[in-house]
C-alpha cells in the first residue's frame, strides 16, 4: 500500500493572529509554524500502517521553501520521503489540483489529509482531491482500518458516530481519534538524523487556477467586560441570563 | 437564475439549520433580485419551508437516499442546482453538509466559501465574510467563479420568518449505483438528545471536575436547560468523556446561544473553538483563570457547591416560567 499524507503548515495553536499591509495579509512575524494537528493524527496512523502492514509513506505540502522544516519534521517522525509543490497555497481548489497531479503521477492508494486546516478552516482540500481523482472519500474520520482493498472508517457525525465500509483508492479527512493523543510521536534524535538523508523532492506547480481570493482580513470585535457574580447570589445570574442576555 | 438552498432533514423532519439556511437564502435572493429554491431529500412536509421565504421547493423522494451518503447526496443536489439554474448554492455547516460540500462544489465547478457568518458584503464582486484562524479572525473572501457556493456558519445569520406561498415540485435525480460504493454500515447516535451542533445551550466541563464520576453535575444542569453536554480536550484524552464531546480548536466548534464552562481554564485552543457562542458563563475556583477574560458572566466558586445550587434555582425558575 502506498500512502500519501497531505500536510498543511499552520500557525501553532497558541499563536496570536495579526494582519498586516492594511489587513490584506496574515502577519507571520513571530509565528511558529507546525504540522496541522489534524494531519499529525493522520501521519501517526500512516506510521501504524507502515509498521504493521508494510505500507510506504510519503508526505506532501503545497507551499514555498518556508514549509520545509515542517516536512523535515514529518520525515523525522518516520515518513519515507517528502514532496513539496513549489507554489503558494492560494486556495483549496488550487491545492487539491496540485495534489491530484502528484497522486496521478506517483500512484497512491490511500491519501490521508486532515478534516480541516486550523488556519483557513476550509475543510475542502480532501473532498476536492477525491473528486479530482474519482477516489472514495470519508471525512471527520476517527478510525481507519485497511484489509486488502477494503477499508472500514468511522466518522464523527453531529451527536454520535457512524461506521462506513469503503474501498481503496481512498481519500480521508482525519482528526483526533484516528490515533489517541498519547500515541502522537515527537521526533527523536535518531529520527532527526535520518530525516536529513531522506529525499525531499521539490516540484513546480502544474496548474494555476484558483476559485477564491482573500480580499482582506479582520478581527473579532473586542468583547465587553465580564460581569462577576457572587457565588452566594445565584439568583442574580439567573436574572441576568433571563432579562439582560435573554438566553433563558 | 436562482439561489438554491439545500435544506437538511433527519428522518423526514427539517433540521433547525434548514430554517437558518432558508432565511439566509431568501434574503440573498432578494438582494440578487431572484428566487430562493429549496431542495430537500425525503421531507415529510416540504411546505414547512414556506414560513422562511422560499419560493419553490424541489422535493426528492428516493428510498436510496434514506441513509445519508455524501457522494449520492452531492450528486442529487448538483442536479437540482442545474434544474434550478442556480447561480448561488447554499448549504449548512452540519457534519453531513461539511462532508458533502466539496463534492458538490467540485461537481458544479463552484467557488466555495465555508463558515460564512453574514450576507455577502457585495455581490459584484461577490465577497463574503467567513471565520478563519479558528475564530481568531475573519477572512473577506471573493468568490471568483460564475457559480458560488456558501456554507452558512451555524447560528450566525439566525432564523427569520417570512411567509410565502411556495410551490412543491417532485424532483427525481438520476443516481447511478457507483455513487453508493461507500456505504454506512452502522450508526451510533443517541436519539432525542440535543447535539453540540444544534443545541441552544451547551454545558461543558473541564478537568476541574476531577473525574468522570462527577459528570452527573454536568448532565443534571444540561437536562434542566435542554442543553447538549461537552468537555475540554484533556477530559476526552483521559477517557472521562467520549471524543465526540471534545470542543475547541481541534474538537467540535461551538456556536450556541449560551455556553456554560465549568472547571475549564480557558486555554487559547479551547477559547478558539467556543468563542462564536453568543453568551458565555464561566464557573471556576481560580479568579485568575484566563476564561474569565472571554466570559460575559463569571462566578469564582467551587463547581461542587455552585452547580448544585444553580440546578435547584433553575428548576424553580423553569417551574415558575413554564
Ligand atoms: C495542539 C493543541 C490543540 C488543543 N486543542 C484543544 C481543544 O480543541 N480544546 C480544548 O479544550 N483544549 C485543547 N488543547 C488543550 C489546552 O491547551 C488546555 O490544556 C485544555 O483546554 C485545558 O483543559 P481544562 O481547562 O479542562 O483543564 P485545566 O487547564 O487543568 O483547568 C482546570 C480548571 O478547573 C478549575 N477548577 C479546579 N477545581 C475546580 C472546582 N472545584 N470548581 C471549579 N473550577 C475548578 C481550575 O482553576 C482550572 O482553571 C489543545 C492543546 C494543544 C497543544
Ligand atoms: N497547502 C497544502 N499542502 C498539502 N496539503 C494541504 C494543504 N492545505 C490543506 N491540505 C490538506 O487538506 C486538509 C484540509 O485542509 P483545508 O481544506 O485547507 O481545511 C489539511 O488537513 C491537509 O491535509
Amino acid at each position: 500500500m502506498k500512502i500519501l499524507v497531505c500536510i498543511s503548515n499552520v500557525p501553532d495553536t497558541t499563536s496570536k493572529i495579526n494582519f498586516k499591509d492594511n489587513n490584506t495579509a496574515f502577519d507571520t512575524a513571530g509565528v511558529q509554524f507546525v504540522i496541522n494537528p489534524n494531519d499529525e493524527f493522520g501521519l501517526t496512523r500512516a506510521m501504524w500502517f507502515k509498521e504493521k502492514q508494510g505500507a510506504s509513506v510519503a508526505v506532501v505540502t503545497v507551499g514555498d521553501a518556508s514549509v520545509e522544516p515542517t516536512l523535515r519534521k514529518a520525515l523525522a517522525i518516520g515518513a519515507d520521503e517528502a514532496y513539496r509543490i513549489d507554489a503558494p497555497a492560494t486556495d483549496g481548489f488550487f491545492v487539491a489540483q496540485e495534489l491530484a497531479a502528484l497522486v496521478k503521477e506517483i500512484g497512491f492508494d490511500l491519501v490521508i489529509a486532515g478534516r480541516e486546516s486550523i488556519d483557513y478552516n476550509g475543510g475542502m482540500v480532501p473532498g476536492f482531491l477525491a473528486s479530482a481523482l474519482d477516489y472514495q472519500y470519508v471525512t471527520n474520520c476517527i478510525s481507519l482500518e485497511i484489509d486488502g482493498n477494503n477499508a472500514t472508517a468511522i466518522r464523527e457525525i453531529d451527536g454520535g458516530k457512524e461506521t462506513l465500509g469503503t474501498q481503496l483508492p481512498l481519500v480521508i479527512g482525519g482528526q483526533k481519534g484516528l490515533v489517541e493523543e498519547s500515541d502522537l510521536r515527537i521526533p527523536n534524535m535518531r529520527g532527526i538524523m535520518m530525516a536529513r538523508q531522506k529525499p525531499l523532492h521539490v516540484r513546480p506547480a502544474t496548474t494555476s487556477e484558483s476559485h477564491t481570493k482573500e480580499i482582506s482580513f479582520s478581527k473579532p470585535e473586542a468583547k465587553g467586560a465580564v460581569t462577576m457574580i457572587d457565588p452566594t447570589n445565584i439568583d442574580q445570574l439567573i436574572s441576568l441570563l433571563h432579562n439582560e442576555a435573554k438566553v433563558l | 437564475m436562482s439561489v438554491l438552498i439545500y435544506t437538511e432533514t433527519e428522518k423526514g423532519v427539517f433540521k433547525k439549520n434548514a430554517f437558518e439556511v432558508a432565511s439566509y437564502g431568501a434574503a440573498l435572493a432578494e438582494q440578487l433580485g431572484t428566487d430562493c429554491v429549496a431542495v430537500a431529500i425525503n421531507p415529510s412536509d416540504a411546505s414547512q419551508l414556506q414560513s422562511y421565504g422560499v419560493a419553490k421547493i424541489l422535493a426528492i423522494k428516493e428510498a436510496k437516499l434514506n441513509t445519508f451518503n455524501a457522494k449520492a447526496y452531492a450528486t442529487a443536489i448538483a442536479q437540482a442546482a442545474k434544474e434550478a439554474n442556480a447561480q448561488v448554492v447554499l448549504v449548512s455547516s452540519s457534519a453531513d453538509s461539511k462532508f458533502l460540500s466539496p463534492l458538490l462544489a467540485a461537481q458544479l465547478g463552484a467557488s466555495f466559501a465555508p463558515n460564512v457568518v453574514a450576507l455577502p458584503e457585495s455581490t459584484a464582486p461577490f465577497v463574503v465574510k467567513r471565520t478563519a484562524f479558528s475564530n481568531k479572525g475573519f477572512a473577506h473572501t471573493e468568490l471568483t467563479g460564475s457559480i458560488k457556493m456558501i456554507g452558512v456558519a451555524n447560528n450566525s445569520y439566525g432564523i427569520h420568518e417570512k411567509e410565502t406561498s411556495a410551490s412543491v415540485t417532485a424532483f427525481s435525480p438520476n443516481l447511478e449505483d457507483r455513487l453508493f460504493a461507500t456505504k454506512t454500515t452502522s450508526v451510533d447516535k443517541v436519539s432525542g438528545k440535543a447535539t453540540i451542533a444544534d443545541a441552544d445551550v451547551v454545558v461543558s466541563g473541564g478537568r476541574g471536575l476531577k473525574g468522570p464520576e462527577n459528570w452527573g453535575l454536568i448532565e443534571d444542569l444540561a437536562n434542566v436547560l435542554g442543553a447538549a453536554t461537552a468537555c475540554s480536550k484533556p477530559v476526552s484524552d483521559l477517557g472521562w468523556r467520549p471524543h465526540g464531546e471534545h470542543v475547541g480548536q481541534t474538537g467540535k466548534p461551538v456556536a450556541t446561544n449560551l455556553y456554560i464552562a465549568i472547571g475549564i481554564s480557558g486555554a487559547i485552543q479551547h477559547l478558539a473553538g467556543v468563542s462564536a457562542s453568543k453568551v458565555k458563563v464561566v464557573i471556576n475556583t481560580d479568579p485568575e483563570a484566563p476564561f474569565f477574560k472571554a466570559a460575559d458572566y463569571g462566578i469564582v466558586g467551587d463547581a461542587f457547591t455552585v452547580v448544585p445550587e444553580l440546578i435547584e434555582k433553575l428548576k424553580a425558575f423553569k417551574a415558575q416560567n413554564a
